[in-house]
């Protein structure tokens, strides 16, 4: 097997054992990162929400917020686990496609 | 590690994507110069790598996660202008596609992560390794040292960006407009963790895959970019 080959499925391997990354935290009882609250926690936490923080933190809508599938949010952990998974997957091919493109583009512009 | 949007204010953000943009294209061009055609896949699984790996979150119990980064890896593998413009890569599609980190933020995510991270940690690497092959102890110490540094540096980074929000940003009230937490509060929270767990982390995974390739000879006496 080739070296690249054997390395790309490491990552693959990587992606099926990534649910660790939810169901570890869900069993020791953590919360969001530091500094990773959305509203609703902040406002738990100080009692209110900063003016601007409220206005910029709506204006984007990510496709898969949380690496989930907005369909299986609130769905419970087994759809979170199966979310994960799908959109690792998703997220690694997105990468190595542009990581591939921009050397590409790199590339053309080094033989002109 | 990954400021979402409405952090940090626009005087902040707008600063730290002014700062990247001559070094996105410092780097863009630096790559164009280093990469070979035999490394293009392998670069391709290092983004990807770095992507997969910080799905990894790490517990503290009953407080907050946290997850390695792979930058400072990244930058030993192949040298830390393509480890900058691999990451920032990662960053951007987690921030587009996955809603982890704002898009106001990029910027100064990729600041943190994407430049000062693999910067300082190469060169630690650099500094420790001397001139002992890759593949020497001294190599394996260096990566891991480096990789313990630089997350901490991006972890400190981040607190300095958020904790200066309350003094800079009010709002007629005099309530922060953006992170409500002063420096006292950023530094000491964002620090504890990092220096006792996920430095560790990050040390432990960057030696463990350094380890790895040198020891299946995927990694050659030479790293990819020299």
């Amino acid at each position: 097997m080739s070296k690249t080959k054997k390395l790309f499925i490491g990552i693959l391997v990587l992606v099926l054992l990534s649910p660790l990354g939810i169901l570890l935290p869900y069993f020791f009882k953590s919360g969001s990162a530091w500094g990773e609250w959305g509203p609703d926690e902040l406002k738990e936490m100080i009692g209110y929400v900063p003016k601007g923080l409220e206005r910029l933190s709506s204006f984007w809508n990510p496709i898969f917020p949380d690496y989930n599938l907005k369909i299986w949010i609130e769905k419970g952990l087994f759809y979170e686990i199966l979310g994960y998974v799908i959109t690792g997957l998703l997220g690694v091919t997105i990468v190595i496609g542009i990581t591939y493109l921009i050397i590409l583009v790199d590339k053309k512009t080094k033989n002109r | 590690m990954h400021i979402p949007d409405g952090y940090l204010g626009p005087q902040t953000y707008g600063s730290m994507f002014a700062v990247m943009v001559p070094l996105w294209a410092k780097a863009y061009s630096s790559m164009k110069k280093k990469v070979k055609e035999e490394t293009i896949p392998l670069i391709a699984i290092g983004s990807a790598f770095s992507f997969v790996i910080m799905m990894f979150n790490i517990p503290i119990p009953g407080g907050t996660t946290g997850h390695a980064v792979g930058s400072v890896l990244l930058s030993i593998l192949f040298g830390p202008w393509t480890a900058l413009i691999l990451t920032s890569i990662v960053l951007i599609i987690q921030a587009l596609i996955f809603g982890d980190g704002g898009i106001t933020a990029i910027g100064a995510n990729c600041f943190n992560m994407a430049f000062a991270m693999p910067f300082v940690g190469y060169y630690i690497y650099r500094l420790i390794r001397g001139k002992s092959p890759i593949s020497s102890k001294r190599s394996l110490i260096g990566a891991g040292v480096g990789a313990y540094i630089g997350l901490n540096v991006a972890a400190l980074l981040t607190a300095l960006e958020l904790g200066i929000q309350p003094i800079i940003a009010k709002d007629s009230q005099g309530l922060p407009l953006y992170c409500p937490y002063p420096l006292k509060v950023t530094i000491p929270a964002m620090m504890i963790e990092h220096l006792l767990l996920f430095g560790i982390i990050e040390a432990v995974v960057t030696v463990l895959v350094l380890y790895y390739l040198v020891k299946t000879g995927i990694l050659k006496e030479e790293s990819y970019h020299e």
